[in-house]
């Protein structure tokens, strides 16, 4: 059984940001830049959240922009990673049409791995994982 | 300091348009927040000059911990305050202590005056950028204007002011990300009068958890972000908020209304915690790196036209404001209390000293002290557009009287009378409880003359020794210099008891023994009256009004004698520290 990151409930979030931390503490990270999910405000704090992350495509349009075999296909959805090959071109983030691929100062591309890791820290479970096939 | 041995200090000169960085290995014995915020202050502050001299600092510090812990929020600000004319601190939410976390910065010092108004855009470097524009506009209006033009969504943080501050009201606050504030004690006069409309910060830099951490700093946060939701430590901030003190306040008689003529009123339930949560309530926001979400964001519907043509109004709301803007200008419902706040809000005032100014304005104007030719309203509690119209006359100093207003509640009393019903404690406008010696003297000897320096109203409430109160108000108040000085936000206090500090720290890789810890909470605290000092301040010249001997409170009626007593013998404990 394959898992897959979602949304359950955006408009529950409270902006804490503890889902962006725990992602990148997962990564050796202090810091959200270098986190795969992104939470934002739209139209500033009195705006509702908007909660970006890889929606775990079946035909992943990321992948099909990689010319260099650093992106293939996860088993339920979305994408594996494979950095030895990417050439930090950036064609990636340019093809996912929901803006999900966002880089780290290097210039690789951050991809969820759809762990499922920073769900367990939501206060408000507006993300959690979904069992796929 | 986060995974480095040394304190970064952004220096800003707006005079010379220069900023530089300093990597100062000598700070790191002050930790951050109040400890840095204080000590930088002390090195750059000109106690020969006016607290709105060009010349004087406005400092901003965060903590060791600061977002890598759970609620580890607050930033902390210093200045020589225009309100008190001594030591300034106050301490914020919102997003800008992470965002000073990325941008590598752990303190922030600003000195000088643009030769127009300007606002700083803060990345790997900073903008001085143009703001004549968005000079006299509204703290809101601001917020969305430099959303739009500047980048970094969603690491960005803004702190801005309004009206009130370019115009050097001596109680202006300094608004965060919408719903948090630098409030107390006059930031952003400091801010006003250094042409500075806005600083944004952007947090977008890597930085690694070093590889003999990452095990560890795993472990600890998960420890305390367990304590933190799964127990009840926090649950009061969390559900109803602070306004879930309303009603038991009011039961104990110790909620300050009518300019502190009662002590308890019979609308409690019409403007209590579960009113507004019924009522009022759409959603709870949090501060980055919180799990709780104590913002509570309450909406009213106004219609400002007939033909069913609304506008809402979205405001975060808590026991201080419903206290300073409610109970103590006698306003009875939510719905009103909000709309209030609003303005306050745009006008970037502080509420709480608003509230209590508004309050002694509407019992001298009853009494025949200031006439309606410079009140320019008829005020009357209870009647929310009177305090309307005032807060804009407060903010653009309408005539000599709201000038007066302006400079806070001694001031306004020295000119026209009715000092013993004006409310304030140590020069500062008090806050939303009546609860005893600890409450009054705690905060007329705090360090900042705030509630949150010491507590005093949480000791008044555990019904202690009178014998005793003055030593819990001083021993509480050392050990916040801890929590505010890493910087832990004060609602975690009970998460973050002293084993769970050392865990943390640790966690990130400081190491320091209970004892050190002890000695820092004196050091810091020693360090503090050193800038009163330098700045002419001595516990002396505490007296407080009247009107707080008048009314009841939980503990019985109060003494002068015996409160300002008290005061001697905090200056006592004082004294000693300062010789040790
Ligand atoms: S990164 Fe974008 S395109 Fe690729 S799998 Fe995720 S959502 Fe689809
Ligand atoms: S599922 Fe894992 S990789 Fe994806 S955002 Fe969450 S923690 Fe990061
Ligand atoms: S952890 Fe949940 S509530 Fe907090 S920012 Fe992420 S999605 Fe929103």
């Amino acid at each position: 059984m394959a898992k897959v990151l979602k949304v359950a409930d955006r408009r529950r979030c409270i902006g804490c940001l503890s889902c962006r931390q725990a992602c990148a503490r997962l990564r050796g990270e202090y810091s959200i830049a270098n986190s795969a999910i992104e939470v934002k405000t739209s139209g500033g704090y009195t705006g509702e959240f908007v909660i970006n992350i890889c929606r775990g495509c079946e035909e992943p349009a990321c992948m099909e922009a990689c010319k260099f075999g650093a992106l293939t296909k996860r088993t339920g959805g979305g994408v594996v990673f494979h950095k030895d090959k990417c050439t930090k071109c950036g064609a990636c983030g340019v093809a996912c049409a929901v803006n999900a691929i966002r880089f780290d100062e290097e210039g690789y591309p951050i991809i969820c791995t759809h762990c499922g890791y920073c769900t367990k820290y939501c206060p408000h479970r507006c993300i959690t994982t979904k069992e796929v096939l | 300091m986060l995974a480095r041995d040394y304190i970064n200090v952004l220096y800003i000169d707006l005079e010379k348009q220069e900023y530089r960085y300093e990597q100062r290995k000598d700070l790191v014995k002050y930790l951050g927040g109040t400890g840095l915020a204080a000590k930088l202050l002390d090195e750059n502050i000109k106690p020969e000059l006016d607290p709105l001299d060009p010349a004087q600092p406005m400092i901003y510090a965060i903590g060791p911990l600061s977002f890598v812990m759970p609620v580890c929020t607050k930033t902390v600000a210093t200045f020589y305050s225009p309100h008190t004319k001594e030591y300034g601190e106050s301490h914020a939410g919102g997003r800008f202590a992470m965002a000073m976390r990325f941008a590598g910065i752990d303190a922030v010092v600003v000195t000088g005056k643009s030769a127009h108004p300007q606002y700083l855009l803060i990345d790997d470097g900073v903008q001085f950028r143009d703001a004549r524009a968005m000079w006299g506009l509204s703290v809101e209006e601001t917020g969305k204007i430099l959303r739009q033009t500047t980048h970094g969504s969603g690491v960005r943080s803004s702190i801005r002011i309004g009206r009130s501050g370019e115009n050097l009201v001596t109680y202006a606050g300094v608004n965060v990300d919408t719903y948090r504030h630098f409030g107390r004690l006059g930031l952003g006069a400091v801010m006003g009068s250094k042409n500075l409309k806005a600083i944004v910060v952007i947090g977008n830099n890597t930085v690694d958890i070093p590889q003999e951490l990452k095990v560890k700093y795993r472990k600890v946060y998960d420890k305390i972000y367990d304590r933190v939701l799964n127990t009840d430590l926090m649950k009061k901030y969390h559900e109803l908020g602070t306004p879930v003190n309303v009603i038991p306040l009011n039961e104990m008689h110790s909620l300050p209304s009518f300019n502190l003529q009662k002590n308890k009123i019979d609308f409690a339930e019409d403007v209590s915690g579960e009113k507004f949560a019924e009522d009022n309530l759409v959603r709870k926001v949090a501060c980055a790196g919180c799990p709780i979400g104590c913002i509570h964001i309450g909406q009213v519907r106004r219609e400002f036209d007939a033909g069913y043509e609304y506008e809402t109004i979205n405001v975060s709301y808590d026991h201080e404001l419903i206290f300073a803007l409610g109970t103590f200008l006698g306003i009875k419902s939510t719905d009103e209390i909000l709309e209030l706040i609003d303005v306050v809000e745009s006008e970037g005032l502080d509420a709480i000293s608003t509230g209590v100014v508004l309050g002694w304005a509407t019992e001298a104007y009853k009494r025949g002290y200031v006439s309606l030719e410079e009140t320019l309203v008829p005020f009357e509690f209870g009647i929310v557009q009177n305090y309307i119209a005032a807060v804009k006359y407060i903010s653009t100093r309408k005539n000599k009287f709201y000038e007066d207003l302006g400079k806070g509640v001694v001031h306004a009393a020295k000119v026209y009378g009715g000092s013993d019903f004006a409310c304030h404690l140590g020069g500062n406008e008090m806050a939303g409880y009546h609860t005893g010696y600890g409450n009054v003297v705690g905060f007329a000897v705090g360090s900042r003359h705030s509630h949150l320096d010491n507590g005093g109203y949480s000791i008044d409430q555990s019904k202690p020794k009178e014998e005793d109160i003055v030593k819990k108000v001083y021993d509480e108040e050392l050990e916040r210099n801890i929590l505010t000085s890493l910087v832990i936000c004060l609602f975690a206090r009970k998460v973050y008891t002293r084993d769970i500090v050392l865990e943390a720290l640790e966690g990130v890789g400081i190491n320091m023994t209970n004892e050190e810890l002890t000695q820092f909470a004196k050091d810091i605290q020693k360090l503090k009256y050193q800038i009163k000092q330098k700045l002419g301040y001595s516990l002396d010249s505490i007296k407080i009004p009247e009107r707080f001997f008048q009314t009841k409170t939980l503990n019985g009626v109060l003494s002068s004698e015996k409160a300002h007593e008290m005061v001697k013998e905090y200056k006592k404990m004082i004294e000693e520290l300062m010789n040790e």
